[in-house]
């Protein structure tokens, strides 16, 4: 965090400086372990295992948070009979396809809570056939949960589950219940298990477990924050699930001090997910609609909103916005232009558009401040996607490499790409910078703050707003007047923003008013419960609603924080209403009172209003009049069928959830499994791999390389992890062009233990060739302490570090280390896994030109590396 | 005012009132650096605020090897320099991540051991050698990173410092330049106006710290102001502004020092027992910093002189020798030619 986020780090500084305890938990010791109490060095790649661990230890020793856990999670839930655990299969859950690597998630249920799931019409990608009623399809029990990137719909709330009450058991000992399940799911997670998968000592891991439970509890909390690294592997959301399942037994969810933050990797990289640059999303977390045949707004709606909780208004958020996009053109009569909303035929993301790109199939590509042929994993497969483009638009401050490949790449060296044959058309369009455009930017904790432009961009530089909405009015001017229906989507857009200064810039301002929302008056809302599914009411992104409330740019509010309470509600706005702690309901007990006087945030106060209100610190994240001891009548639906014990609002059953029966393709509780490419066998399963994990079609640049005992796996022994650096930011775009930031990072390096340095004979400050089954690369070589050997499984491993700041352009230069890396991705999100993989290091300078490409080819046939490498399910 | 009454003082001892002795009758209260390197995380945005604000050069691309400081240290392009510093030692209250001894396995402990077991075929490329087991790398920066020993490592830290220029009570290089492009500020710190500053290099030498420094196309001497410009508009400078863990304060001399001690009072009771103050004290060999730390080892770690004094402590003393020395030359002379013989 001290080296990725050093802004943020201040905080937990003063938190230090008040007594807080910082356990730092990374391959290598980084400006966090340095200021950390401990630093716990573990082998990339094991971090299930590693939580899992401390998991066993939270069960096995009692040191769960009993009344949080039976109160506001699934604990008590009991799971149906044919429910079959990893423990009781290979590694792997009831309902896998090896056949279509899918899972059938239907024996995941609750017992007594209806047949059925996610599913619906939501991931019927298999057949066009639509029933009249989503309802009865759900209870043939016939679908997969292999869908595109489902699990990022959920991220303002979990999947939907059945209808009915499931079964409970208040006492936690029912053999089916979630809680039993999950005790002996971890039972063989034991210290001696994650020395032997981790390379963490014994001592050392129990006095994280120590600390992590003391500082946990009634009158304590622990808050985890992780990098967006951790999302980078093939169990990727099951990495962040595991710390979701270890802070809910412990109470530390929607409670001051607790929590999971996420530090994003950019800016507003928070904003982009809320209001998405992603395939699958519209604003606010809504699923993108599939192309099923005949599907209306009330068939979408049906299959997409919760029967309980705050997605069942789905309605009035998707009309809302629909009002916000087509304006008059969208009525009740046309289903508010529902029609006009493109469609999903299947996953779109990155990777796969890569792959179409190689096919032929997609023909155009906007890149706006983003340099794949650098920070890509398979930074080649990349550029030789790009290659095959007709077009190529590049938005960023300078020329990056991936402006620039068609010219200069490293396939131009090795003559794999000529200039004269490559057909695509590329535009490099510069880009302003924050500090030339107003906008804001939403932080990990849902903060939006805003920024004021100061000066005007120089010379041909322009603000991503002026790009898109000069982009759209000049194809509508092309378009004016045609007939065609396949225009109207574009033609009948609400796309009138004023324009000021000399740029005629697009007023940022009016465009958070429309993200707002406004009533049939054109009044600005200030909440979204005001939202309505009839259209007499518009509203850009529902969870933004209120940012403006009042006509205030509420994200410009800046109190500083020593004139009001620590909670701070004045400084800029959180969304969902400005609540700064999420589900802040559960930091009270059952009765509404706080758990203990120095964690109180909101409670129930029976003297407020007509019969008692909740009121706080923070914005309570609940309905302000409903009681601790309210019961939903039976018909109760949405919000209304919510308990007042029901904290997870967002959640289809107000619960959190230690186990998940739907939302996941890959398992309802995180399971350990080796990366794609691993020195090691799987320790706690026969399964290697995650049996699920997204791989893509075979490609001569995107081999596999064998793991633990199968032949070959020892031509890679050593694991490799990438990361950054404080110095530069990604790809390098914003910071390698920068003389102040390059001279502080100069160059491309690599870090090594004095152990491999000694046994690969790599000289401090010499150089370095890095060889995977897709690449190779060169990096000056830094020897340090700060790598440390591990002993995993007997054996003495070595790990290399490997800053993926770095590409041919700039004024710092250096090969690029995702030229090693392959694709195998997380199931759910499509994100690579760039944070564990194999490797070879030896001294020296690597090969020029076609000896590059000969020596990578050599690797992979000592290796005997062919097109099912590593294909198991 | 003790400091006129006797002319030593100027050049050496403690001074109270810096900017009074300099002769400004009403001065704001002197104002100088407090940086606290325990709390430092090697963002190095100090570095790049500071050559932000005051328009300072790039300072050239060089891979140093001396962990992450590719600075090097203070220059005439570089005012503001993080020190990074690896050892085998635990820093207080912070525990050691790996134990690499393993007395149950003798085996275990030797790395060419277990590196043999790893069974890897793909042996060192051509022309390389590998040191021998007793010693490290080439190129290892020696001090810093031990030996390759199976037994040495237990204990990590990685110490992290940002250095500038001392604001010394008695500044040698204020003493010696001759254009008086070197002057004391209202708020008691040093400032070369760049102007005045004839390039004739005298203020180099003469400084205890080697802070100052001649830019090598324009032969100035160029250094860190504190943001003389911002102090005057009521800002503080550039780098305490940047520094996101309040490593680096700013603020009244006086209001610093009370600061520090209780800091370091604090760490000592929480066991940091290497915890000391660095430039604090008015009785050093430069009267006290205007700039002073907070180091969590000895100065020379960080690159710090232990005991600086100002060069300039002895000029009075030596120009009283030198003008005994004129006279008894003059009284030879003078001798020589009245008993000339004829």
């Amino acid at each position: 965090m001290a080296e990725c986020h050093p802004v943020g780090f201040q905080w937990v500084m003063e938190a230090k400086a008040r007594g807080a305890k910082v356990i730092h938990v990374d391959p290598r010791f980084t400006r966090t372990s340095a200021l950390a109490d401990v630093h716990v060095p573990l082998r990339a790649g094991s971090d299930i295992a590693f939580l899992g661990g401390i998991i066993h230890y939270v069960l096995e020793r009692e040191k769960y948070f009993r009344d949080y856990v039976v109160a506001y999670s699934n604990a008590p839930v009991i799971l149906r009979e044919d429910f079959r655990d990893s423990e009781d299969l290979p590694g792997v859950f009831s309902g896998l396809d090896t056949g279509t690597r899918s899972y059938d998630n239907g024996s995941w249920q609750y017992e007594g809570a209806g047949m059925w799931a996610v599913s619906g019409e939501r991931d019927d990608e298999d057949g066009p056939d639509e029933p009249d009623d989503g309802d009865t399809e759900r209870a043939d029990g016939g679908n997969s949960v292999k869908e595109a990137a489902r699990g990022e719909a959920h991220g303002a709330g979990g999947a939907d589950i059945g209808e009915g009450e499931p079964e409970r058991d208040e006492t936690l000992t029912h053999p089916r219940c979630v809680f039993q399940v999950l005790r002996r799911h971890y039972a063989r997670y034991t210290p001696e298990m994650v020395e032997e998968v981790c390379g963490v000592p014994r001592d050392l891991f129990r006095q994280v477990c120590e600390l992590v439970t003391e500082n946990s509890g009634r009158e304590r909390t622990t808050a985890f924050a992780y990098a967006v690294g951790w999302t980078q592997h093939t169990v990727g959301v099951q990495y962040i699930r595991a710390a979701s399942v270890l802070q809910t037994l412990l109470g530390n969810i929607g409670r001051p001090g607790g929590g999971i933050l996420a530090l994003r990797g950019h800016a507003s990289i928070q904003g982009s997910t809320d209001i998405p640059t992603l395939f699958n999303l519209l604003p606010g977390y809504i699923p993108m609609p599939h192309a099923h045949q005949n599907q209306d707004l009330e068939a979408y709606v049906r299959a997409e909103s919760t029967r309980k909780g705050y997605w069942g208004n789905m309605r009035a958020y998707l009309v809302s916005l629909l009002k916000a996009y087509w304006g008059d053109a969208a009525t009740a009569e046309n289903d508010f232009c529902f029609d006009y909303l493109p469609r999903l035929t299947g996953s779109h993301s990155t990777y796969e558009t890569t792959m179409v790109q190689l096919d032929g199939v997609c023909k155009g590509y906007f890149l706006v401040g983003e340099n794949p042929a650098v920070g890509n994993a398979n930074a080649k497969l990349m550029r030789l996607g790009m290659a095959n483009l007709d077009w190529l638009v590049v938005r960023d401050f300078s020329l990056i490499e991936s402006a620039t490949w068609w010219r200069d790449g490293p396939e131009i060296e090795t003559g794999e790409l000529r200039t004269e044959d490559i057909r695509t058309e590329v535009f490099f369009m510069p880009a302003a910078a924050h500090t030339e455009k107003d906008g804001s930017f939403t932080n990990t904790q849902r903060l939006l703050q805003w920024h004021h432009q100061a000066v005007e961009p120089p010379g041909e530089a322009r603000s991503e707003l002026w790009f898109a909405y000069h982009l759209g009015r000049r194809i509508r001017e092309k378009l004016a007047g045609s007939a065609d229906e396949m225009d109207r989507p574009v033609l009948d857009l609400a796309w009138d923003y004023p324009v000021k200064g000399p740029l005629a810039e697009p007023d940022a301002e009016a465009v958070l008013a429309e993200i707002n929302g406004r009533d049939a008056e054109g009044r600005p809302l200030s909440s979204y419960e005001q939202l309505k599914p009839d259209g007499s009411t518009s509203c850009g992104c529902w969870i933004y609603c209120g940012v403006r409330a009042d006509g205030v740019n509420q994200a410009a509010r800046r109190k500083p924080g020593r004139e009001q309470d620590w909670v701070a509600a004045e400084w800029a706005w959180a969304w969902p209403a400005n609540r700064r702690i999420l589900y802040n309901r559960a930091s009270a007990d059952p009765e509404g009172r706080p758990w203990s006087a120095r964690k109180a945030l909101v409670w129930w106060d029976p003297d407020q209003g007509e019969r008692g209100e909740w009121s706080g610190y923070d914005v309570p994240d609940f309905k302000k009049d409903k009681p601790p001891g309210y019961r939903p009548p039976e018909d109760a639906s949405g919000p209304e069928a919510l308990s007042g014990t029901d904290p997870f609002i967002m959640q289809a059953d107000g619960k959190a959830w230690l186990y998940v029966p739907s939302g996941l393709t890959d398992g309802p509780l995180p399971v350990h499994y080796e990366p794609q490419d691993s020195p090691f066998r799987n320790r706690l399963y026969d399964q290697q791999r995650n049996p699920v994990r997204h791989l893509l079609p075979p490609h001569p640049d995107n081999r596999y390389q064998p793991s633990g005992d199968e032949p070959g796996a020892q031509v890679f022994p050593y694991v490799a992890t990438t990361y950054r650096l404080t110095e530069h930011h990604t790809a390098g775009g914003m910071s390698r062009w920068q003389p102040y930031l390059a001279e502080l990072q100069p160059e491309f390096f690599c870090e090594v233990s004095p152990e491999l340095a000694a046994e690969r004979g790599l000289a401090h400050t010499g150089w370095a060739t890095i060889v995977s089954a897709r690449g190779v690369i060169e990096a000056r070589v830094l020897v340090t302490d700060r790598m440390t050997p591990l002993t995993v499984r007997g054996r003495r491993l070595h790990q290399v570090g490997l800053p993926y700041h770095w590409g041919p352009n700039g004024y710092s230069t250096g090969d690029a280390a995702n030229e090693l890396l392959h694709l195998s991705l997380d199931p759910n999100t499509h994100i690579q896994e760039a944070k564990a993989f194999t490797v070879d290091i030896r001294p020296g300078r690597r090969p020029r030109g076609p000896a590059a490409l000969a020596l990578v080819r050599a690797y992979r046939a000592r290796a005997g590396i062919d097109e099912h490498t590593g294909t198991e399910p | 005012m003790s400091g006129r009454e006797d002319p030593g003082h100027l050049l050496y001892g403690p001074q109270p009132d810096v900017a009074g002795a300099a002769g400004y009758p009403d001065a704001p209260p002197r104002v100088g650096f407090f940086t606290d390197t325990s709390v430092c995380i090697g963002c190095k945005a100090c570095e790049v605020a500071c050559k932000e604000w005051n328009a300072v050069p790039e300072d050239g691309l060089r891979l140093t090897g001396m962990s992450y400081d590719n600075t090097g240290g203070l220059g005439a392009d570089t005012w503001r320099h993080v020190a990074f510093i690896e050892q085998r030692k635990p820093l207080g209250g912070q525990e050691p991540g790996v134990w690499h001894e393993n007395a149950e396995n003798a085996e275990d402990t030797d790395v060419f051991a277990a590196a043999a077991r790893l069974g890897t075929d793909a042996a060192p490329g051509p022309g390389t050698t590998t040191p021998p087991p007793d010693r490290a790398p080439e190129g290892t920066p020696a001090g810093q990173i031990s030996p390759v020993a199976p037994d040495g490592r237990t204990e990590l830290r990685w110490l992290m410092s940002s250095d500038v220029c001392k604001h010394c009570t008695h500044a040698a290089c204020l003493d010696v330049c001759p254009t008086g492009a070197l002057f004391r500020t209202e708020f008691g710190t040093v400032v070369v106006q760049e102007d005045v500053c004839n390039g004739c290099g005298y203020c180099v030498p003469a400084c205890p710290y080697g802070v100052i420094d001649q830019r090598r196309d324009d032969g100035r001497a160029w250094k860190c102001t504190l943001c003389y410009d911002r102090l005057g508009a009521g800002m503080e400078p550039a780098c305490a502004k940047a520094c996101p863990t309040d490593s680096i304060q700013f603020g009244p001399l006086a209001e610093l020092r009370e600061r520090a001690a209780a800091r370091v009072a604090r760490l000592h009771a929480a066991g940091v027992t290497d915890a000391r103050l660095y430039g604090e004290s008015p009785d050093d060999g430069v009267g006290g910093d205007g700039a002073f730390f907070l180091l969590l080892d000895e100065p020379e770690v960080y690159g710090l002189p232990p005991d600086p004094v100002v060069t300039t402590r002895d000029l009075p003393g030596m120009w009283r020798h030198a003008a005994l020395a004129a006279v008894s030359l003059a009284a030879l002379a003078v001798g020589g030619f009245v008993r000339r013989p004829r």
